[in-house]
C-alpha cells in the first residue's frame, strides 16, 4: 500500500505530446527519483487538462497549482522547488487569466491549501455532543443572538441569498431563495422541517452532524424559523438513527431549560417549538412530500406537485425543508457573513461538501472539502489511491440522486454547475470508488433491486419499471440477454424519468442509461458474446466465444 | 408456549403503554407503532385493532401504515433477526459473498423464518455505516467489515 503526499499529473492531449510532454513526464520521473521521492508523489499523464497557449501543463496537488507552458529544462527547477523545499515555483506558474475551459476552476482556488476545510462539521469529534455549554463555549448559538438582536427577517434571508448556499440534500436547490418563498407564502401558521432521513446507500454524513453536533441544527432552524415567520418545526430522523435521535431529543431539552426554545427566545418577540419525528424505515421518506406525509401519521408516499411545500405543507401550511448539512451551514454564514463563505469552493457552489468515500481504496471515511475538487484528487489524496493498484473503472455517486460517473469525467471540478454540465449529477456526497474488477451490470442489479424495494408503489412507471428493469438486467447477467434488450432498458430509464411522480422513479432510471452511455461495449459483451468481462456474473447461457 | 390469554394481556398491555407514552393523535401513528413493535417484536391483529380504537382512526388506515414501513412487521419474526444491508457499497465491498454464507448458514432465503422459530433473515436498505462494509444487524449488534469465516461464530452467540 502507497500513501502519495502529492499528486502530479501532465497534459497529454495532441498539442501537448507534440511540443514535448513525454520528455517532461520522463524527466520529472528521473528528477524525483533523484530525490527519493518515488515512494511520496504519483505521478500521471491526463488528457484534457490543457489549453493550447500554456501547453504543456503540469499540475501538482494538493496545492493545485498549475504550471506552464513548461520546458524539459524547467522541470529540475520545478521539481527541487515544489516538490522538494516544498515553494510554489512561481516563476513558471501560468497566468492566472490564462487558466480557462476545464482548467478554469482552478483559479478560484486562492492559497495553497484546498486540503480539508470543516465548517459544518467544525465542531464534531471536538465538543461534548451531550453538553449545551460545551456547545455555546464553543461559538454556539452566537448567530442566533445576532439574528434576534440586530437582523430583521428580510436581513437573515439576504444573507443566505448572498452566499450563494445550495440545498445539500442532492438537487442543489438555491437555499436562500427558498427561505424567500416561504417567507412570502401567506398563511397564519408556517412550519420548518430538517429533512434527516438520510437514506441514500454510501451516505452518513447527516447523521455524523447529528450525533457530534445536535446544537447546530437547533441552532440553524431556530434561524430559519426566524427569517420565515414559524413558529414550530420538526426534525425527520430516519428510524434507523437512534443514537441521532436521542442526543436530538436531549439536546433540545437543554435548550429550552436555558430558554433557547421556547417562548420569547432570548427576550425577543420571537417563540419557537421543536419536535423530533422518528421515521420507521422507508427510503422514499427523504422525498420532501412524502417526509410531510409521513410526519402527518401516513404512509411515505408522495405529493403531487405544485402545490409545493413552499406554499402548501405540512397540513396544508407554508413549509420550509432543509436537508441536514444545509442547515449546518446557516449559523457559520450568519457569524462570518455571506463573503467569507464565499471565499471556498467555486463561484456557482460556494461553500463547502461533505463526501463519504467507499469501495476499492485504501481509505474509505468522510471527508469535508471545498466544492470544486475534483475525484481524481479524492482517490489519490484523501483516499490514498486505489487498493492492491487495481485501475479506476468508474465512481457511483449517492443512491438515487447521483449518478455514475466514468474515469473520463475524473478531473471534472466536482460541484453542482460542472456536474450538470457534463450531464451527471453529485447526488448526497457518497462516492462509490469501483475498480475494474466491478462489474457494470452487477452494479446496476444491486441499483435496481434497491429501488425495486424502495418504490412506494403509488404510481405505475416507477412500481412496474424498476421491476422490468431489474429482470431484463438479471437475464443480461444470466447470459439470455438479446440485442433487443438494449432498447428495453433505454426506454424504461427515459418512461421512468418523464413519467414518475416523485425523484425516486425519476432517478432510478439513470443507471441503466449511464451503464449503457459509458460502458456499451461491456454491456454488449454480455449479450453478444455472453461473457461477463469482469468475471463476476454467472452467465449460464450458451457462450458465443467458445461454441461459435 | 404461552397460552391464548397470555398473549392477549401482553397485547393490550403494549398498546396501553404506548398509547400512555404518546399522545392520542392521528399524527402520533408511527411512533406509536414502533414502539408496541419493539415490545412485542411484531405487530400483531390485535394490536393494530386496538391502536385503530384507541387513536379512533379507521383499521384500514393502521393496517396500511403498518405494512408500509420496513422496520415494522405484521408477521412474526424469528427470535433473533438478521438484516443484511445489500447496497452498492456494501456489495463492492464483497457483500454478495456474505449473504451467500448467511443465506447457507440460516439455510434461509430472504424474507423467511425457520421453522424452529429461531432466526429470521431479512434484508434492508443501507444503514449508514458504509465505511466498515459488508455489515449486518443482529436483533440490535451491528457487525462489519465482514468475512466469510466470521460468520459461524458471530451467530454462535445467539441461542
Amino acid at each position: 500500500m502507497k500513501y502519495y503526499r502529492s499528486m502530479v499529473l501532465v497534459s497529454n492531449d495532441p498539442q501537448s505530446m507534440v511540443q514535448g510532454a513525454q520528455e517532461i513526464f520522463d524527466c520529472i520521473k528521473a528528477e524525483v527519483k533523484k530525490h527519493n521521492l518515488e515512494d511520496e508523489i504519483s505521478i500521471a499523464m491526463a488528457s484534457d487538462i490543457s489549453r493550447m497557449d500554456i501547453s504543456p501543463v503540469v499540475i501538482v496537488y494538493p496545492e493545485a497549482v498549475v504550471y506552464g507552458p513548461v520546458k524539459a529544462e524547467d522541470v529540475p527547477f520545478l521539481v527541487e522547488e515544489h516538490l522538494y523545499k516544498g515553494r510554489i515555483a512561481t516563476r513558471l506558474q501560468a497566468p492566472k487569466k490564462a487558466l480557462s475551459g476545464p482548467i478554469a476552476w482552478l483559479s478560484t482556488r486562492e492559497g495553497s491549501l484546498p486540503a480539508e476545510q470543516r465548517i459544518v462539521l467544525e465542531r464534531a469529534g471536538i465538543i461534548d455532543p451531550e453538553s449545551i455549554d460545551d456547545y455555546i463555549i464553543h461559538e454556539g448559538y452566537r448567530a442566533l443572538g445576532k439574528v434576534l438582536s440586530d437582523m430583521k427577517p428580510e436581513d437573515v434571508i439576504a444573507t443566505i441569498k448572498e452566499s450563494g448556499l445550495r440545498g445539500r440534500g442532492g438537487a442543489g436547490f438555491p437555499t436562500g431563495m427558498k427561505w424567500g418563498f416561504v417567507a412570502v407564502a401567506k398563511g397564519d401558521k408556517k412550519y420548518v422541517v430538517c429533512n434527516a432521513d438520510e437514506s441514500e446507500p454510501g451516505t452518513f454524513k447527516d447523521r455524523l452532524i447529528l450525533e457530534g453536533d445536535p446544537h447546530s441544527i437547533i441552532e440553524a432552524l431556530i434561524i430559519a424559523s426566524y427569517a420565515v415567520g414559524a413558529d414550530e418545526g420538526y426534525i425527520y430522523v430516519r428510524g434507523e438513527y437512534e443514537l441521532a435521535q436521542t442526543r436530538l431529543k436531549a439536546a433540545i431539552q437543554q435548550a429550552k431549560e436555558y430558554g433557547i426554545l421556547g417562548k420569547n427566545i432570548f427576550g425577543s418577540d420571537h417563540s419557537f417549538e421543536l419536535h423530533v419525528h422518528a421515521g420507521a424505515g422507508a427510503y422514499i421518506c427523504g422525498e420532501e412530500t412524502a417526509l410531510l406525509e409521513s410526519i402527518e401519521g401516513k404512509r411515505g408516499e408522495p405529493r403531487s406537485r405544485p402545490p409545493y411545500p413552499t406554499t402548501e405543507g405540512l397540513w396544508g401550511k407554508p413549509t420550509l425543508i432543509n436537508n441536514v448539512e444545509t442547515l449546518a451551514n446557516i449559523p457559520a454564514i450568519i457569524r462570518h457573513g455571506a463573503n467569507w463563505f464565499k471565499s471556498f469552493g467555486t463561484p456557482s457552489s460556494p461553500g463547502t461538501k461533505v463526501y463519504t468515500i467507499l469501495g476499492n481504496v485504501n481509505k474509505t471515511g468522510l471527508i469535508e472539502v471545498p466544492m470544486g475538487i475534483t475525484l481524481r484528487e479524492v482517490i489519490s489524496i484523501y483516499a490514498k489511491g486505489m487498493k492492491n493498484g487495481i485501475s479506476f473503472k468508474l465512481a457511483q455517486t449517492g443512491g438515487s440522486s447521483g449518478s455514475i460517473i466514468p474515469a473520463s469525467l475524473q478531473d471534472t471540478p466536482m460541484d453542482y454547475d460542472s456536474y450538470a454540465k457534463a450531464g451527471v449529477s453529485l447526488g448526497s456526497g457518497a462516492l462509490l470508488i469501483c475498480n475494474e474488477e466491478v462489474c457494470v451490470v452487477d452494479l446496476a442489479k444491486v441499483l435496481m433491486k434497491f429501488f425495486k424495494f424502495e418504490s412506494c408503489g403509488k404510481c405505475n412507471p416507477c412500481r412496474i419499471g424498476n421491476i422490468r428493469a431489474l429482470q431484463t438486467l438479471d437475464r443480461i447477467s444470466e447470459g439470455l440477454g438479446t440485442e433487443a434488450d438494449i432498447e428495453t432498458l433505454q426506454m424504461i430509464s427515459k418512461n421512468l424519468y418523464e413519467m414518475s411522480n416523485c425523484g425516486l422513479g425519476q432517478t432510478s432510471g439513470a443507471p441503466l442509461r449511464d451503464i449503457i452511455d459509458h460502458f456499451r461495449a461491456e454491456v454488449d459483451a454480455h449479450i453478444k458474446l455472453k461473457v461477463c468481462p469482469a468475471g463476476i456474473c454467472a452467465m449460464s447461457g450458451q457462450s458465443n466465444l467458445y461454441n461459435n | 408456549m404461552a397460552s391464548r390469554t397470555e398473549i392477549t394481556v401482553r397485547v393490550t398491555d403494549a398498546v396501553k403503554d404506548a398509547l400512555e407514552t404518546y399522545e392520542k393523535k392521528e399524527e402520533e401513528l408511527i411512533p406509536i407503532l414502533s414502539k408496541v413493535n419493539r415490545d412485542l417484536g411484531f405487530l400483531p391483529q390485535e394490536a393494530l385493532e386496538l391502536i385503530s380504537e384507541g387513536l379512533k382512526v379507521p383499521k384500514s388506515r393502521v393496517k396500511s401504515v403498518a405494512s408500509f414501513y420496513h422496520m415494522l412487521s405484521t408477521k412474526p419474526l424469528g427470535r433473533h433477526v438478521i438484516r443484511f444491508c445489500e447496497n452498492a457499497p456494501c456489495h463492492i465491498a464483497g457483500g454478495g459473498e456474505i449473504w451467500s454464507a448467511l443465506k447457507e448458514a440460516t439455510n434461509l432465503q430472504a424474507g423467511e423464518t425457520s421453522p424452529d422459530g429461531k432466526w429470521s433473515l431479512i434484508t434492508t436498505s443501507c444503514l449508514g455505516l458504509c465505511a466498515v462494509g459488508p455489515v449486518m444487524v443482529v436483533d440490535g449488534d451491528v457487525y462489519g467489515n465482514l468475512t466469510v469465516d466470521k460468520i459461524p461464530e458471530i451467530l454462535g452467540r445467539y441461542e
